[in-house]
């Protein structure tokens, strides 16, 4: 104030009235303002070109191999990408991804989102907060060690489940039963349902516990039960909560490569199609990784990373239901 | 339908804190009793423990008897889910559930009894709001989510959905305190005419209201910071407002408090 008192007094006395507009009182947080505004468009430029170039760089390495390819890509179940024809197609890893990913989602989102009600809603009120702690650290340890665990111990428990599903429902192509025994695409469902339980039970928790008192409230005040508390308030509130976990999962399964990589039986070249997930087959990740040795070429390299881009493709599908979804519903959620 | 209540010797706890202490009083059918008295003299604890609301906060527990028509409400066998039924509740902020439209708050309470007749539901939610002067207002977009409406509409379809399910008492605890003059006079008004059928319970800061609603009114003070809470003095609202018992309710309806 000090400093700008002259200038205005001069100001004043060769202008009266009115006033000019004071433009030496600038708001001190400007600076600031400036610099953050600036990063923030910056990295978010940044991560925009970032991945458009990688998609280029990927479109650009995949298409002279896509060029060659003398079989139909996106429906043939062939895998031969060496040579002067050679035929590839994502068939199999496609049906093998989504349907293992469909079945550990089945499993692990009803579970999880159980598990979630039950700490926040049923648990006696001294366990919530232990119970809390100790799932959100279950969810940071990697999902590889659920995912080796699962594995390691949980062929034995899976099989008697798998023969019995075969028997009673054997009829339906969908549970035809196959000659494979190891990775089933079923198994795979199963380890990788094992794998993101942790991470949809911590974050629909989450979610559930931040439901407001006076939602919770306005439903026991009109003489619900806790069940009909949880179905009126709790589970409309923490909705897109647990669609965004299950999405977040969902990205997590797809693209789950070790401990995959780890069980899958792969068919061997010409086995008879079958829509049974007792079949083996497999997935995107697993494919790529397991033929890490045989990048030597531009054309084989390019027929893989082909086959990642659908993985890319269906991954950002995924998101943008999700998200469909939830903006759907963003009318009615204050 | 409506029914009186008696409370005897209530203390009410959070845990090892008591709260309020040793209330005794009556509230007869069909009529508007006022809960008045200082911030922290316990009148939302009070409130909430004639529903079994008080329970549903961690270490909530009440000692004594609270009777609705002669039923202990706290007998060892009696559900609060059905006390909760029978005495329903309106809150201080609007809290519609935010993911219904209006038709579906309204409906709520009876979709939990149960009802699935859509004839039925279009009935009662038409009513409701009418009895809660809101239909003409809403008629139109009853599909549209509650929370789009203004606060005081919001407050109203508050009340709406709690007479839907036809309860025998109405507790409300600060109505007005978020709402505009005229939303208010509004909520007044209506407490007037559900006085018909409801036994109306409700807290209030405001002295005019609580004179120009209530038939009765229930004076609650803090003998001193960190004591429970106590009922000091309860009557018609004519004679505790022009002649009360004790100088604390005089002063503190006069403004002369703290
Ligand atoms: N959840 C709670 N846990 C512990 N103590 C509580 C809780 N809620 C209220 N209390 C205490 O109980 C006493 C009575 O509170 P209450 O909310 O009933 O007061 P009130 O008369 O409704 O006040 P106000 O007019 O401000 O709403 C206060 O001492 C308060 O601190
Ligand atoms: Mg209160």
């Amino acid at each position: 104030m000090t400093t700008s008192t002259p200038s205005m007094a001069a100001r004043s006395a060769a202008a009266p009235a009115p006033a000019p507009p004071r433009t030496e009182q600038r708001s001190t947080g400007r600076l600031g303002d400036l610099i953050f505004a600036g990063a923030a468009r910056g990295s978010g430029v940044l991560v925009i070109a970032l991945v458009t170039l990688i998609g280029v760089f990927l479109v650009a390495q995949a298409i002279p191999a896509l060029l060659k390819d003398q079989a139909s890509f996106l429906t043939s179940r062939e895998w031969t990408v060496a040579g002067d024809a050679p035929r590839f197609g994502i068939a199999e890893l496609a049906w093998t991804t989504v349907s293992a990913s469909i079945i550990a989602m089945a499993i692990a989102v009803p579970v999880g989102v159980a598990v979630a009600l039950f700490i926040t809603t049923y648990a006696p009120t001294w366990l919530r907060g232990p119970a809390a702690t100790m799932i959100d650290m279950l969810a940071a340890v990697p999902s590889i060690v659920y995912g080796l665990w699962a594995v390691l111990s949980f062929r034995s428990v899976v099989r008697p489940v798998e023969d019995l599903i075969q028997q009673r429902l054997g009829g339906i192509p969908l549970f035809a039963p196959t000659g494979v025994s190891g990775g089933t695409i079923f198994f795979i469902g199963v380890v990788l349902s094992i794998m993101v339980l942790p991470i949809v039970t911590a974050l629909s928790r989450e979610v559930f516990a931040q439901t407001p008192t006076s939602h919770r409230e306005a439903a026991l005040a009109l003489g619900a039960t806790t069940w009909e508390m949880v179905r009126t308030a709790v589970l409309p509130f923490g909705r897109p909560g647990v669609i965004s976990a299950a999405m977040l999962a969902l990205g997590r399964a797809l693209g789950e490569t070790i401990a995959v990589t780890f069980i899958v039986s792969s068919l061997a070249p010409g086995t008879p199609w079958s829509w049974s997930l007792f079949n083996g087959g497999e997935t995107f990740a697993s494919r790529i990784a397991n033929n890490a040795g045989e990048f030597d070429s531009a054309q084989k390299t390019g027929a893989f990373i082909a086959a990642g881009l659908v993985l890319f493709v269906l991954t950002f599908l995924v998101n943008a239901v999700a998200r469909i979804v939830i903006q759907r519903r963003a009318a009615f959620s204050e | 339908m409506a029914k009186r209540i008696d409370v005897e010797h209530l203390d009410v706890y959070y845990g090892d804190f008591l709260a309020v202490h040793d209330v005794t009083m009556t509230v007869p059918a069909r009529s508007v009793t006022a809960l008045i008295g200082p911030s922290g003299c316990g009148k939302s604890t009070v409130l909430r423990s004639l529903n079994r609301m008080h329970e549903v906060t961690r270490g909530g527990r009440v000692e004594g008897s609270i009777r609705l028509d002669g039923v202990d409400l706290y007998a060892p066998d009696m559900d609060p889910v059905l006390v909760r039924r029978m005495v329903g509740m309106v809150f201080q902020r609007p809290n519609p559930f935010p993911t219904m439209s209006i038709y579906d708050n309204v409906a709520a309470g009876l979709r939990l009894n149960g009802v699935k007749d859509k004839a039925t539901l279009d009935g009662v939610v038409e009513q409701s709001l009418k009895g809660a002067n809101l239909w003409t207002e809403v008629k139109d977009r009853l599909r549209k989510p509650g929370a789009g409406l203004s606060g005081g509409q919001q407050q109203r379809l508050c009340i709406a959905r709690a007479i839907a399910v036809q309860p025998q008492v109405l507790l409300m605890d600060e109505p007005c305190s978020a709402l505009d003059p005229i939303s208010t006079l509004a909520i007044e008004d209506l407490i007037t005419e559900l006085k018909a059928a409801y036994t109306i319970v409700i807290v209030t800061h405001n002295m005019q209201q609580a004179a120009r609603v209530s038939d009765q009114t229930a004076f609650f003070n803090l003998a001193a910071t960190g004591k429970p809470g106590e009922l000091i003095e309860v009557g018609p609202t004519s004679t505790i407002f022009s002649n009360p018992g004790v100088k604390a309710t005089e002063d503190y309806i006069e403004g002369r408090f703290g």
